[in-house]
């Protein structure tokens, strides 16, 4: 057995120690590959929360909950409220009924942002190769990076670990393995305050034991496929060869079969595109409304085009993204002639999609994005038949330049009232 | 029925009929091929419900009747027969089948009876002309660049054909556009043709009709109503279906007061355009024209790649100006240009801009400029 870390002080200890020999601490970390492994998926404990709790120190020992008003989800809930059950993604009504006196706070996601911007600033101080997933949480890998910090990968990490948490005063969860998906199943073994291991021996047993919904990419449908396939456990798929489960499931079969031997070649890319942009909003009470849906429309329409305008792309598909009060998703699209970032030419293909969805259902959700992103620089050409859109895109681009100067609820379109 | 026929005469007719079927059907007879085989010729008909193309070759008919068979199939085994193979086709004891027999070489296909075969009625139509077949491929070659794949404007998704006036009578014209460049062509009026209605031929029938005219130099009778047109010549009738749409004035995008002009010569600037747009991107697809006195910059930047300039003599003596055109679209109207000189009429940066063969007056391009 190799030379363990101590967490706290980060000290080699020896293979036997129960206490870090130099700090007192028992935070220790062993594994016989702890130093060969160079893939780490890192991720904020309860990110919107801790940062909440770092700014408000009376909030830290009571149940926290950040999410939007009473119709709202749980963006993120501190440790405290987990242990009443409350999870993210839950309704607020269940929430507060699980955690009646929980502290709740809205979110304030351009703060959010930026400390996650912090984070992320450290990270690359280690290496290059960081691939955002999230606003808090990124893959690394730290290959080849021992002789540069004069450590291994996993003494680095842990020395990162403990950077964020004193300059930034937010704890994180590393997972370290030798491949992406491994290292973002390590990451969830052992949180908050975690640092798991998952090594090239054991992995068929370890994943093995696991539900078939433990591999990436396996959600709720395909799970339901295999179980009527009878397919329950990663050991089954272990068990199937790869020829067999691609006959069956298409790519997803090579997929299974790889990822149920925990085999992942994907690299950790740190400029993988961006997709797609959206901007929704979640209603305080079911809207069936044309009028105000259309009015939401248009003002998420102007945030969207904020936000494409601010990443310099244009899209040339738009999406717009209905909810129904039976939660059942509706999504419609339209694909321009040519790519876009104005809020009034994504408004004018939106519009006509959202006429035909509003016949009276009641919807809790509403949003719009445009995917299919290049570059601005061909977006919105002049059109012939159409010699007032240029007048449409001077009068946005003025619109613009008024907010940045005088904020954004300084002159706005009358669409947007209701 | 029974027939037989030498393999190119075959190819050649069934290559012509089968590119009209869709490659994915969700009605199984409308992949089949229509073969009807009576007085020493074989009929075949192949349609997707908006186009039907017929072609009919002399055959040696020894029992008449009529089949339909998988038309890609046909197509794939008739290729692959050998060079002057005889092919017959019979319909089998089994009335489901259709057999074809070369050398030593057999094939059962799978057939639906003829009488289910789809029949398209062309209906009354009320005007009748004649194109010969290099002026209609011309109107068709110099227009077909511009059409609109924009689904939301439909009645741009093919080339308007309509009597104009044009003094000192009227033309034949042809009026291709994406709403980004504009391509207008004309032709002699034929006999016929007056006060023939506006109609709009879809980009699939164009495309179906260029293939069919190669080489082609003998008359085209066609004859067009409100909703449908059919062109004959040859062996060959192909009828379709118009866009049921109305095609925009177009007349009020083409610039009649653009004073600046430039002269060049085409091919040159045709070469340029390609070569300088060879670092441009999808990402950045402009090109930049810096015109002065007797001189014309061509310039591409491109973040990602470089750079490129070049360089060409004009005449030219208006006030100097900057514009920036999308390169694709600049080269898909330098290529239509086959005089010896070119006339480019600028406004301004912010103008659509005209372009036509300095000699040609039946051929104009009108293309808007991007920002750049």
């Amino acid at each position: 057995m190799s030379e363990g870390i101590c967490r706290d002080c980060l000290a080699l200890v020896s293979p036997d120690a129960r206490r870090c020999p130099v700090c007192g601490h028992p935070r220790l970390l062993f594994h016989p590959e702890l130093h060969d492994l160079t893939i780490a998926h890192m991720d904020c404990d309860a990110f919107y929360a801790t940062v909440e709790k770092r700014d408000n120190p009376e909030l830290l020992d009571k149940p926290l909950i950040v999410g939007g008003g009473k119709r709202g989800v749980v963006s993120a809930a501190c440790y405290i409220a987990r242990t009443y059950g409350v999870r993210s993604a839950m309704p607020m009504f269940k929430a507060l009924k699980a955690c009646p006196h929980a502290v709740v706070i809205p979110p304030d996601i351009a703060k959010y942002a930026r400390v996650g911007r912090e984070v992320r600033n450290l990270m690359l101080e280690t290496t290059p190769l960081v691939e955002p997933l999230s606003i808090d949480e990124a893959f690394l890998d730290l290959t080849g990076t021992e002789r540069l910090h004069h450590a291994s990968a996993a003494v680095t990490l842990a020395r990162l670990a403990r950077r964020i948490q004193n300059e930034i005063g937010v704890s994180v969860s590393i997972g370290l393995s030798f491949n992406k998906f491994l290292a973002k199943t390590a990451s969830d073994l052992d949180k908050p305050r975690g640092f798991s291991i998952i090594g090239r021996t054991g992995v068929m047993e370890f994943l093995a034991a696991k539900p078939v919904s433990f591999i990436w990419g396996v959600g709720k449908s395909l799970e339901a496929k295999l179980a009527r396939d009878g397919i329950t456990s990663i050991a089954q798929l272990q068990r199937m060869d790869e020829h067999t489960l691609m006959v069956r499931y298409g790519a997803m079969g090579t997929r299974l079969h790889r990822l149920s031997r925990g085999l992942d070649s994907r690299d950790v890319s740190p400029d993988r595109e961006t997709k797609s942009i959206s901007a929704e909003t979640t209603f305080l009470d079911d809207v069936c409304d044309e009028k105000k849906l259309d009015a939401t429309l248009w003002r998420l329409c102007e945030k969207l085009s904020t936000r494409a305008k601010a990443q310099q792309l244009a899209g040339k598909t738009v999406v717009l993204k209905l909810k129904t009060a039976d939660f059942s998703l509706r999504t419609r699209s339209l694909t321009l002639p040519d790519p876009t970032q104005l809020a009034e030419t994504i408004y004018r293909a939106a519009h006509p999609l959202l006429l035909k969805e509003a016949d009276g259902t009641a919807f809790r959700l509403i949003g719009i994005g445009i995917s299919s992103l290049c570059d601005p620089a061909g977006a919105d050409p002049l059109d012939m038949f159409d010699p007032d859109a240029e007048k449409r895109a001077v009068i946005e681009r003025t619109i613009d330049q008024v907010r940045e100067k005088f904020g954004p609820g300084a002159i706005g379109k009358g669409r947007g009232r209701t | 029925m029974k027939i037989t026929i030498e393999r190119g005469a075959l190819l050649k007719s069934l290559n012509h009929v089968q590119s009209v079927v869709e490659r994915r059907n969700t009605i199984p007879i409308l992949s089949n091929v229509l073969i009807r085989a009576a007085d020493g010729e074989l009929i075949l008909t192949a349609t997707d419900l908006d186009i039907e193309v017929v072609e009919s070759v002399a055959a040696n008919v020894s029992q008449a009747g009529s089949i339909t068979a998988p038309a890609q199939t046909l197509y794939d085994i008739v290729r692959k027969l050998p060079d002057g193979a005889q092919v017959e086709l019979s319909i089998g004891a089994d009335e489901g089948r259709l057999s074809l027999t070369a050398g030593r070489s057999r094939f059962a296909l799978q057939a639906l009876p003829s009488e289910d075969f789809p029949v398209m009625s062309a209906g009354q139509l009320s005007h009748h002309f004649t194109l010969p077949g290099e002026a209609l491929a011309r109107l068709i070659d110099k227009t077909r660049f511009a059409i609109s794949t924009e689904e939301t404007r439909y009645y741009l998704n093919g080339i308007y054909f309509h009597a104009a006036d044009k003094a000192p009578g009227q033309v034949l014209r042809a009026v291709a556009t994406d709403a980004h460049r504009l391509a207008q062509v004309d032709h002699a009026l034929p006999a016929g043709a007056e006060g023939m209605p506006g109609i709009i031929v879809p980009r699939k029938t164009v495309l179906e009709l260029q293939k069919l005219l190669d080489g082609h130099s003998a008359d085209v009778a066609i004859s067009v109503s409100e909703t449908k047109i059919r062109f004959q010549f040859g062996e060959v009738v192909l009828t379709s279906k118009l866009i049921d749409g109305t095609f925009p004035d177009y007349s009020r995008v083409i610039p009649v007061n653009n004073d600046r002009l430039m002269q060049i010569e085409g091919k040159r600037l045709a070469e340029a355009v390609d070569r300088v747009s060879t670092i441009s991107t999808e990402k950045s697809r402009a090109v930049k024209l810096n015109i002065e006195e007797g001189r014309l910059t061509l310039s591409v930047s491109n973040p990602d790649s470089g750079n490129a300039t070049e360089e060409i003599s004009v005449s030219y003596d208006s006030p100097p100006m900057e514009i920036g055109f999308n390169a694709r679209y600049l080269l898909d109207i330098t290529s239509q240009l086959d005089g010896e000189e070119a006339t480019f009429a600028f406004a301004d940066s912010n103008s659509s801009t005209l372009v036509k063969d300095s000699e040609d007056e039946d051929a104009i391009y009108v293309l808007m400029p991007m920002r750049v």
